[in-house]
């Protein structure tokens, strides 16, 4: 077993309370960021180390609480932590008022404290306020139940809280990514699957290599991934439950079967599958078993993805000489091409808000990320280079992660880029990674 | 092109090494095998590998046998119907300009091509299976044309003798 995502659940989420309000005077305008401007000036934030505990192994937790959170905000690119060393008030206890003058100063628009407190039973709680430094007010304040060695997990859940307080959208950070990790020389890569925290954090393998493993997906509920793999006989669409390891061969057909990915409610899964020379989209109904075609053409029909809503379904397909991406209900039948700019297009995905579909384009010897809405319009280029492949959105939509190739005889990396193309960052990964799936959030 | 041809060339004898270790697991020192490569014992794995001709090679996105590719399929047809007890698989493989999911079903079309003309060409379809790995096996590791024109192939892969 890889790990019980019940108990992190109970443990975390299950018995979150509200803290209690210190509000020193009605609200008024509140601090909030608009994210659906263009250019975004990065609010400036205060993150003082969570305070308490017993020991210096709940010292050590409540620090790393406040960096988890810390590096969350800042990669999010919507939000600047600023450097500890500025503070000028020492916060030693959470529920006495902070001195806002003393955070005015050094230009804080919002302040986070915390408090990390060990149970009889041996457990953690943690307990969050954040805080409105130029209204003088809280803005949310949380607590939060679990065993110690999950506190990452809270400090994603706080980093959560305090993105969606402040923004007014969902955050993505209580979320994982499967991945397929590689290594050894490239015309002999060994290819396992992985999954670990949206930061990097918690990596795990799921396959241990024998067997050649790409793109893999998560179901809606986050506890089944689908894959394809090369097992001794044809290449194969599997389904892996990640907490109780077992595997299940999708199918039995003639010829191979790849691309898969779950339907929203996660009862089917969609995928092509080679027949000759053409591979076309089917759909496998997860409990009837029963296999539906959804296209027919003697082209490569690929890459298929749902409407967050489950009506529509996206792929990529030759019908008319290159790869392009249509839309087509999910139930098949005629399919709209959307993509039209110079080049070819393939990977389409659909964002979990269902307002755009992210995409590689290919032209000019580049492959570049983009997005585009779901009737082809208002395509935008998100990064661009001499290989990046293989965009998943994050669960608010917001962030799209991808894979970047250098060529040549290195391995490929995992990146991500917000929907402006202006904040791009790498993601730590312990080798060579490929293929990223994002999960929904975790809670 | 001399130059990845040269590269080809020295990969392919590599190649014929790795098989015919495999298959007779005898006592033959790799560098025995590597001096009577041209000579391979005629209807042996190396015979066909070196002396016919394992794979033939595709254009950029493309399914099209050249000619050159046509004359090494006719002559692995010749030789399959004279070694009849071989089974085998046709590999199909893309260079790494593609997408991967692309790339896997642009293998599988190369592979089925190879397929169709040696069905035509009399051989029973019950001997051979087709597998892609589209770009996920390269042969030559580079980031330029000299190498992905190597990739993009189909190979015939000799199986246990029937």
């Amino acid at each position: 077993m890889l790990f019980d995502r019940r108990r992190l659940l109970l443990g975390a989420s299950a018995v979150a309370g509200s803290l209690a309000g210190l509000n020193a005077r009605p609200a008024a305008a509140q601090t909030k960021l608009d994210v659906t401007q263009g250019t975004v000036q990065p609010m400036p934030i205060a993150l003082p180390d969570f305070v308490g505990g017993s020991g210096a192994a709940d010292g050590e937790i409540g620090r790393g609480v406040t960096q988890v959170i810390s590096g969350n905000l800042k990669r999010s690119g919507l939000f600047a932590p600023i450097d500890p060393a500025a503070y000028i008030e020492r916060i030693a206890n959470i529920d006495a008022m902070p001195r806002f003058p003393d955070w005015r100063t050094i230009n804080a628009q919002a302040l986070v404290t915390g408090r990390i407190t060990r149970q009889a039973d041996g457990r953690l709680k943690t307990e969050f306020r954040l805080w409105d430094v130029f209204q003088s007010q809280q803005l949310a304040g949380q607590q939060y139940f679990t065993g110690s060695d999950n506190w990452r997990r809270i400090a994603h859940i706080i980093s959560d809280a305090i993105y969606e307080r402040l923004t007014g959208e969902k955050g993505y950070f209580d979320s994982r990514v499967v991945f397929v990790d590689e290594s050894g020389p490239k015309d002999r890569r060994v290819k396992r699957l992985a999954i670990m925290d949206q930061d990097g954090a918690n990596v795990r393998y799921l396959t241990r290599g024998d067997d050649l493993v790409l793109t893999p997906r998560f179901s809606p509920s986050t506890q089944e991934i689908t894959y394809m793999s090369f097992g001794q006989r044809d290449p194969r669409v599997v389904l892996l439950n990640i907490e109780t390891g077992q595997r299940e061969i999708v199918g039995n057909f003639s010829g191979m079967s790849f691309s898969p990915r779950f339907s929203p409610d996660g009862q089917r899964v969609i995928m092509s599958l080679q027949q000759g020379a053409h591979s076309n989209i089917y759909v496998l109904d997860l409990r009837s078993k029963a296999m539906t075609r959804l296209t027919e053409t003697p082209a490569i029909d690929t890459a298929p993805s749902y409407s967050p809503d489950g009506a529509r379904i996206c792929f990529e397909s030759d019908r008319g000489g290159r790869q392009q991406i249509y839309v087509m209900a999910s139930s098949g039948g005629a399919a709209q091409r959307i993509s039209f700019g110079e080049g070819s297009y393939s990977t389409p995905v659909w964002s979990p808000r269902g307002d755009a579909i992210a995409f590689t384009k290919q032209g000019g010897g580049r492959f570049s990320i983009g997005i585009m809405r779901p009737d082809g319009q208002g395509e935008r280029i998100l990064t661009e280079g001499y290989h990046n492949e293989g965009p998943t959105f994050a669960p608010n939509g917001r962030v799209v992660m991808f894979f970047r190739e250098p060529g040549g005889a290195a391995g490929p990396s995992l990146y991500t880029v917000d929907l402006t193309g202006r904040n791009e960052q790498k993601v730590q990964t312990p080798g060579f990674a490929s293929d990223p799936a994002w999960s929904p959030l975790l809670s | 092109m001399a130059h990845s041809k040269l590269n080809f060339r020295s990969l392919g004898l590599a190649l014929a090494l790795a098989a015919a270790f495999a298959v007779s697991a005898c006592a033959n020192k790799p560098q025995d095998s590597m001096a009577s490569a041209g000579a391979a014992t005629p209807g042996s794995q190396q015979d066909f590998v070196v002396n016919v001709g394992d794979r033939v090679f595709f254009e950029s996105d493309s399914t099209e046998l050249t000619d050159q590719s046509r004359a090494t399929l006719e002559k692995q047809a010749q030789w399959l119907r004279q070694y009849s007890n071989y089974a085998f698989t046709v590999e199909g493989h893309a260079d790494e300009r593609g997408t991967r999911e692309y790339n896997i079903a642009l293998g599988a079309r190369r592979a089925q091509t190879v397929r169709e003309y040696l069905t035509a060409r009399g051989i029973q379809a019950s001997r051979m299976r087709t597998v892609s790995y589209g770009k996920e096996r390269p042969v030559a590791v580079c980031n330029d044309i000299s190498c992905w024109s190597q990739n993009r192939r189909a190979v015939t892969v000799l199986g246990v003798t029937s």
